[in-house]
């Protein structure tokens, strides 16, 4: 079943046009991977799923469950399900790791969590979500807040970088963990070792996907560079 | 009711820990009004106080080298809803000694009271003192505080100061802290303060780098709601080599409030170094998206953002 429908998706900001027709659907518990080279327009896609201020598609319709979901502020789609993991995760004065985590639900178990995302939840609880956290701690943080919130659909904008090389396999996890809950994972990833554990990947250029399917062709076909200086004709392939 | 009985149960509301006053081994201080009403000395630690017309004059003293291990407790109230405190108070730490003070001025139903607080303290040489103020008011807004303090720190001396109003109005706040260190002394001073309705806050924080090597910190956390005005001023001197100071200054603004920084550097010695940052304005947009895609809805998550920086 089809979880989120993008039909026909444009979006410009000061007369520039970022995203240009882009279609994209995916289903219940999928894991869809969002590649493109810096820049295409994946974290735009991103607040545009998730409702950010002065996010809105100046065409085309944003489906969610089967209802229109345009219109809707962030907060209403989050309550709808969906959620997402920034790529560079805003700090906060005064709040500690454990209030963060329990932001929303009181009852869920914040130790928990962060041992999902390989965080040593003892040295970690007590924590400020400031700037006394290393770049790659805060996003784990991160990821495990979502998690705790268990959405129907996380968007995760490059969950992978600022993560070290060794512990990739921590994201995988996390990962999976949506995925056993049912949900579907809308995952920005550079990694292809992180594309292929999809269940679906989509290549993005010139604000719009020029390539969806299989993960690993899809991964070949960019990098294959055949969209690198893309004007149009080069990914006139789909 | 007695005054004392009914300031402590005040106190007790207020968050504070009535069982300190049975306590012999905390020192403490309890003035209603002009009313003292109840204080001890601890080894090493001396309190001593008197009535004035106004207020009460406190005199502090803790001996060389001696070190407080349990906090002392100062509470400062008016339980009325008219009247003038000026409290008076001379604090002194000899050489090598150090103390933790909690105060706690508690004014639940001021309509008309004026708490004036002069204090000059004397951190000696490698002496350790910790100021905690945090003040509870009620809903009328009649109240001024006028705090005011005059501070040096000696060689090697370490002060730091907490001043927090968050509970209730603020009314007027008038903030006058100056801070000197001498050689390798440490100093830090922050505040943090709601304003609501018309409440009018100035808070104004000096440190005087003038010995070698020595550091400042001064942070404020403000956040205006409704037609609160505030005005901060942090003003840092570096007169010495090796001398480093930060003035860090957030201000969060709601609706009709007025904000104001205005950070002043100074700086006489080449090898001195002073920074500052000021951040004025609406709550953080990002901030704001994040917690509303956790399932906050905007206003919990203005409230979770501002009581965050005033924690
Ligand atoms: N407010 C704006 N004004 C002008 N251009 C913008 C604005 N916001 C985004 N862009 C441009 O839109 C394009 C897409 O940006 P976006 O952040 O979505 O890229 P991305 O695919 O996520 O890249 P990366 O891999 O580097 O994260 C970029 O060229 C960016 O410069
Ligand atoms: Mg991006």
């Amino acid at each position: 079943m089809t979880l989120l429908e993008l039909k026909d998706i444009s979006y410009k900001v000061t007369g520039k046009e970022i995203l240009s027709g882009l279609s994209l659907s995916i289903g219940t518990g999928e894991v869809h991977a969002l590649l493109g080279t810096n820049g295409t327009g994946k974290s735009t896609l991103a607040y545009l799923v998730m409702g950010c201020e002065g996010y809105r598609p100046s065409s085309g319709e944003i489906m969610f469950a089967g209802e229109l979901i345009n219109s809707l502020k962030i907060h209403e789609r989050a309550k709808l399900g969906i959620t997402m993991a920034w790529q560079e995760p805003v700090r906060f004065e005064g709040i500690a790791v454990r209030d963060y985590l329990v932001l929303k639900d009181k009852n869920i178990d914040p130790a928990h969590y962060l041992e999902m995302v390989g965080l040593h939840s003892e040295l970690y609880l007590h924590r400020m979500v400031d700037k006394s956290l290393s770049g790659g701690e805060r996003k784990r943080i991160e990821l495990a807040s979502i998690l705790a919130l268990s959405p129907k659909l996380a968007i995760l904008d490059e969950p992978d970088s600022g993560i070290d090389m060794l512990s990739t396999q921590d994201i995988v996890n996390v990962i999976s963990a949506f995925k056993n809950n049912s949900a579907s994972v809308l995952l920005i990833t550079h990694r292809e070792e992180i594309v292929l554990i999809a269940d679906k990947a989509s290549q993005i250029c010139n604000g719009r996907v020029v390539c969806s399917g299989d993960p690993e062709k899809v991964a070949e076909y960019y990098k294959a560079r055949k969209c690198l200086v893309c004007d149009g004709e080069v990914c006139a392939y789909v | 009711m007695s005054d004392l009985d009914a300031l402590m149960k005040a106190f007790g509301e207020a968050g504070g820990d009535k069982a300190i006053l049975e306590n012999n081994e905390i020192a403490h201080l309890v003035a209603s009004g002009h009313k003292l009403l109840s204080m001890k000395s601890v080894g090493g630690l001396e309190v001593d106080a008197k009535e004035t017309l106004t207020g009460i004059s406190v005199r502090v003293t803790v001996k060389e080298v001696v070190r407080i291990k349990n906090p002392a407790h100062l509470c400062f109230g008016v339980l009325h809803n008219k009247g003038t405190q000026r409290i008076k108070m001379d604090v002194k730490l000899e050489k090598d000694s150090s103390a933790h003070f909690i105060a706690h001025c508690i004014f639940p139903k001021a309509e008309k009271i004026r708490h004036i607080m002069d204090a000059v303290v004397e951190v000696g040489e490698g002496a350790e003192m910790r100021y905690s103020e945090t003040h509870f008011h009620g809903l009328y807004g009649g109240i001024e505080v006028v705090p005011k303090s005059v501070v040096t720190v000696a060689r090697n001396g370490r002060y730091f100061t907490d001043f927090t109003l968050t509970t209730g109005r603020v009314g007027k706040l008038d903030i006058d802290y100056s801070v000197e260190a001498g050689e390798n002394a440490v100093t830090e001073l922050t505040a943090r303060v709601f304003g609501h309705a018309n409440d009018a806050i100035k808070i104004k924080e000096k440190v005087v780098l003038a010995g070698e090597n020595s550091r400042g910190l001064i942070k404020t956390r403000v956040a205006l709601e409704d037609e609160a005005e505030a005005e901060v001023t942090g003003i840092t001197e570096g007169n010495a080599a090796g001398a480093r100071g930060h003035v860090d200054c957030m201000e969060i603004v709601k609706d009709n409030a007025v904000a104001k920084a205005i950070p002043i550097v100074n700086v006489t010695n080449p090898l001195a170094k002073v920074t500052h940052e000021a951040a004025i304005g609406s709550v953080d947009k990002r901030q704001m998206e994040t917690l509303m895609a956790h399932g906050l809805t905007p206003e919990e998550a203005v409230d979770v953002i501002v009581k965050g920086i005033l924690k």
